[in-house]
């Protein structure tokens, strides 16, 4: 690790000066991401920015129709909200399998989000749900949000505040987990509301995607059968020494179907 | 204080007190006054041309100490860091073996390869200081895969190498397995890979370098499993420095599995460094950085023939395999895929013509050598592939196929057309309990079951035989050894009676101080809790092989026997005078020695307390003191064997193996801790299962990049990937070890990978699936199924 200068500001306008005002600085959440990069010395940012004192990041509200989570509210936490299984399980599932004990706890939706990698599980739920991501300067559709390979739409010094979920009328997510990593080789969140079904596939290639095809069908039919015919063209799809773009094309379609069932049981 | 705890029980170990509650010392515990940090600068190319080093920035960044090339260890002399073992051809030609220096000099031929050692104030400082070394590299194109390495145009690592063949190895009777396979009734054939891994141990590698000018003597603290080894290699060979001025300590160690049982050039380096700064040096290996210098294991890609009559009789068995050895030869490397794989070949089976070829390449990887079972989980998993394939082919019972061509009881001792002469076994026996273990008469209604799921059983067996308790030296020393491979042990009888064992073997995980301790509670009638073991220190233990190759019960548990004898002998004669009568009328017993047939005894305390003082005592003819040293050399290896039965479900939509139920029934000859041993044997398995299912070592081939340098992209064994295995024990007692045993280190990684994927196979030979390669990954069984253009719904 190499040295750098360590700011914990208590207001939002604070963080996002510091942000914008020193160079290459980086912002920490849970830093589960951002600490082992620096422990093997790949990045050097002169400043980090730990979140953790801000107020009001951390926690879960019910707004009737939609569940706003708190950017800096770690994986464990939602995936034992009473209140997230009982109106999103599937969200609360996606969760639970996130990472190990330890990153659970440690690891932020906020941070997830923001930074998008392309096998994490948040992107999934948040673009499958069609969430919107509340920033300290406004509110990000979650179709405008991810630009792929670790890009989003978020500008410099904007911080992210929540993430406001719609509650659909069901939903679910599976994911196959690369063996080592156990990041997702493919996930895929599945979401049924009244007025359509929206399908959301990470780890298959350089950034969360949906998928058209699966959502008409399903918007048709709820019912996995509905897309086990659905094959997804390997254009785009990542290729690596654990699985090439094929047979993640074809494990988009077993998980999408595997989502679907546990969004029906 | 405390009870004898004998041969047979299972107290709990010893030295997890201090472990489970934070107080072990490792050597990166240690701290010693004055000490500096030492960074390595590796090689980030798999081939290259080492044009020059410019140090000068890296010397003038803040702490820097001193930075140190391959150029400055040839000014001062240094040696190559020396291969163990020496093996040659057919017609005698020795192998190649070309240099090892310990800092590149001229080439560098792996990424991870050693091109300077900087020495700073804090690891911080020469991290950074190793980030400014300029170092000029003339990239040329690697070679990783054996097939490749030997290609005519192929990139040649060294001048004097041809093809990068280091040895053309071949053992058996070449024209009798032609002649029998001409009488072949069928003739089985197989090809494959079994991949190379990395063995990962929990605690990375790491040392401490230190130089008493006081005295001029040097002091190493490493992570090592044979400590005296590396200060034989290292002071004599490497760094010229006399035995007695040299003191290395291996203490506490968190896991080696064969790792940490070879001479390192870190050690090398550090070692001289030391004295050039003049200030103790630490250096610790980051994970990212074992992935890149620990020595890799396994890495062979074989061709088999199993000849067989027509009932099925093997008749002949012929291999030839290109072994893969990385870009220089380590302390055991051309060992392990020569000796310790060709005389496996014959397993539990009486194949009367055997033979093996063995081509051992050079490549640009890292060095490859022994990790737990080291040639021996090689063997087995040709062997027990094939006989399936060949049983599939001949449409006989898998089971039945084993039992036609198993060794029977009664035929030990037993001569193999492969060197080894097994002493004792009883295959047979082993597999008739793992199918009842395994509860394999209702396999099939659990087949049916899962078909119901969509998924597909399978069931897998291995019958295999592994020698360990390395090794008789003599006959090591005709197959090509440079050094002795027998053992060590100092009994300490204290005055008060309680013992301290001075061992050669080195405690890294097998629980030595446990049952060592058992050993001599049980002989010497002493409490378990009045004995420790001391091990791991070249200034506190006589001399020692150290700890690999299942060989620390056997071959150390006998010295300690031994010597425990002589404790024995010369208490006889303390308690015959001490007692007034012959000394063939002395009996121990329970840490007691009486006069047969009276109620006159001494204790043992009794006889330590005379022995320390001899008022009342034979000094003229018997020296005081009560301790004794015993040497052993072993006369045979050992050959614990069983049955393993793997039974496993296939996902056919994700290509997902899940292993199910996993059986082991173990011949290791007497057990001194069940439990220990039934750890032995999880541990191993788990290992085992983790080559067969995840683990795997891939390299970019042209650029010698590891694409799989991290636990994220590296697949180890975890919790959740194993059932709860049903593990026991069928021993024949070994006859020619003191106590019977045959030792358990190894046995689980050698059986279990051939049962895994025979089981994998059968559960997929109904879509006509005759082999896969190890790892079976979910991509790997996948991609199998669509080439086999088959349906995939269940049966």
């Amino acid at each position: 690790m190499k040295p750098f200068a360590y700011h914990q500001p208590d207001r939002i306008p604070d963080a996002a000066k510091l942000l914008t005002s020193i160079e290459d600085s980086k912002l920490v959440a849970g830093g589960m991401t951002l600490i082992p990069t620096l422990k093997q010395r790949l990045a050097s940012p002169p400043a980090l920015i730990d979140l953790s004192k801000l107020g009001n990041l951390k926690g879960i509200t019910d707004g009737g129709a939609t569940i706003t989570i708190g950017a800096m509210t770690p994986h464990a936490v939602v995936a034992a909200s009473k209140l997230v299984q009982g109106k999103i399980p599937g969200l609360a599932a996606l969760a639970s399998m996130i990472g190990d004990p330890a990153v659970r706890i440690r690891g932020t939706i906020g941070g997830s989000v923001a930074n998008n990698d392309p096998a994490a599980d948040y992107p999934a739920g948040v673009l499958g749900l069609g969430a919107t991501v509340v920033t300290s300067t406004r509110e990000i559709a979650a179709d405008g949000f991810f630009r792929g390979l670790f890009e989003t739409a978020l500008e410099p010094g904007e911080i992210i505040t929540a993430i406001r979920f719609p509650v659909p009328l069901k939903a679910g997510y599976a994911k196959f987990k690369a063996p080592a990593s156990r990041y997702a080789l493919v996930g895929v969140f599945v979401a049924k509301f009244a007025d359509g079904v929206r399908v959301a596939v990470t780890g298959a290639g350089s950034g969360v995607f949906r998928v058209p095809p699966m959502e008409d069908a399903l918007s048709r039919s709820f019912d996995p059968s509905a897309i086990a015919a659905i094959k997804i063209d390997t254009e785009g799809l990542t290729s690596d020494i654990h699985a090439e773009a094929d047979y993640r094309a074809h494990l988009v379609t077993v998980m999408a179907k595997r989502a679907v069932d546990a969004a029906l049981s | 204080m405390g009870n004898v705890i004998g041969i047979g029980a299972s107290p709990k170990r010893k030295e997890d007190q201090r472990f489970l509650t934070g107080r072990g010392n490792y050597v990166s515990d240690i701290k010693r006054p004055g000490m500096t940090a030492g960074v390595f600068v590796r090689s980030p190319h798999g081939h290259a041309i080492l044009r020059g080093i410019d140090k000068s920035a890296a010397l003038a960044s803040p702490g820097v100490i001193a930075v140190l090339t391959g150029e400055d260890a040839a000014a001062d002399k240094l040696g190559s860091l020396p291969c163990g073992w020496g093996i040659s051809d057919a017609k005698g030609v020795p192998m190649k073996e070309p240099p090892f220096p310990m800092l590149a000099q001229g080439k560098v031929r792996f990424v991870g390869d050693m091109v300077a050692f900087v020495v700073a104030e804090t690891p911080a400082q020469a991290s950074a200081a190793a980030e400014l070394l300029t170092v000029d590299y003339e990239v040329l194109p690697s070679v990783v895969g054996v097939l490749e390495a030997v290609r005519p145009g192929a990139p040649q690592l060294f001048d004097d190498v041809p093809n990068n063949l280091c040895c053309d190895w071949e053992l058996g009777d070449k024209a009798a397995v032609e002649t029998a396979f001409r009488k072949a009734a069928h003739v089985a054939k197989l090809s494959l890979v079994n991949n190379r891994l990395i063995g990962n141990p929990m605690e990375p590698r790491a040392a401490i370098a230190e130089y008493e000018p006081g005295t001029d003597r040097f002091t190493l603290w490493t992570t090592s499993q044979f400590p005296h080894v590396v200060r034989f290699l290292m002071g004599a060979l490497v760094l010229n420095i006399p035995q007695h001025k040299l003191r290395v300590v291996a203490p506490d160690v968190g896991g080696g599995f064969g790792v940490k049982q070879f001479h390192y050039g870190e050690e090398a380096v550090i070692t001289w460094a030391a004295k050039r700064v003049m200030r103790p040096i630490k250096w610790v290996a980051s994970r990212s950085e074992g992935y890149v210098s620990d020595r890799h294991g396994r890495d062979h890609v074989t061709e088999a023939e199993l000849a067989l009559d027509e009932t099925g009789k093997f008749l002949a068995f012929r291999v030839n395999t290109l072994a893969n050895m990385g870009g220089y030869l380590s302390t055991f490397g051309p060992n392990i895929p020569t000796n310790l794989y060709g005389p496996l070949l014959g397993g539990v089976y009486t194949t009367p013509a055997i033979y093996c070829n063995v081509k051992v390449v050079f490549t640009n990887t890292v060095p490859v050598d022994a990790y737990r079972g080291a040639g021996r989980p090689e063997a087995t998993f040709v062997l027990e592939r094939i006989v399936d394939v060949a049983a599939s082919e001949m449409g006989i019972d898998r089971v039945e196929i084993r039992r036609r061509n198993m060794i029977p009881k009664e035929a030990y001792p037993y001569q193999t057309p492969v060197l080894v002469q097994y002493d004792s076994g009883d295959p047979m026996g082993c597999l008739d309990g793992a199918l009842v273990a395994a509860d394999v008469k209702n396999f099939g209604i659990r087949k049916a079951e899962s078909a119901r799921r969509g998924k597909f059983r399978g069931l897998g067996y291995s019958t295999y035989v592994e020698a360990c308790g390395l090794a008789p030296s003599r006959f090591a020393g005709r197959l090509g050894a440079r050094g002795g491979l027998y053992e060590s042990a100092t009994v300490r009888v204290h005055p008060t009676g309680q013992v301290t064992v001075m061992i050669g073997t080195h405690n890294h995980g097998q629980g030595h101080e446990t049952t060592f301790a058992q050993i001599v509670s049980e002989k010497l009638g002493v409490a378990f809790d009045n004995v420790d073991i001391v091990f791991g220190d070249t200034d506190r233990v006589q001399f020692g092989m150290g700890t690999y190759g299942s060989r620390s019960l056997v071959v150390g548990g006998a010295a300690l026997s031994k010597a425990t004898d002589k404790v024995v002998a010369k208490g006889k004669k303390i308690a015959a005078h001490l007692l007034e009568a012959a000394e063939m009328d002395i009996q121990f017993e329970a840490g007691k020695f009486s006069v047969a047939g009276t109620d006159r005894m001494k204790t043992f305390e009794e006889i330590a307390g005379a022995a320390y003082v001899p008022h009342d005592y034979p000094l003229e003819v018997l020296e005081p003191g009560l301790e004794e040293q015993a040497y052993y050399d072993p006369v045979n290896f050992t050959y614990p064997g069983g049955c393993h039965i793997a039974e496993v479900e296939v996902d056919p939509e994700t290509g997902t193996v899940t292993l199910v139920n996993y059986t082991a029934v173990d011949d290791v000859g007497t057990v001194i801790n069940p439990m220990i041993v039934e750890g032995q044997l999880h541990g191993g398995i788990v290992q085992g299962v983790g080559q067969a299912l995840y683990e795997n070592a891939v390299y970019d081939e042209g650029s010698g990049q590891l694409l799989s340098g991290s636990l994220m992209d590296y697949c180890m064994p975890r919790a959740d990937h194993m059932p709860m295995m049903n593990i026991s024990t069928h021993s024949t007692l070994c006859t020619h070890t003191p106590m019977g045993v045959k030792g358990c280190g190894e046995v689980g990684t050698i059986g279990s990978p051939a049962a895994v994927i025979n089981a994998v196979v059968d559960a997929l030979s109904h879509l006509g699936v005759t082999h896969v390669d190890m790892p079976a990954t979910p991509n790997r069984i996948w991609r199998l199924l669509q080439n086999a253009s088959l349906p995939v719904a269940a049966e």
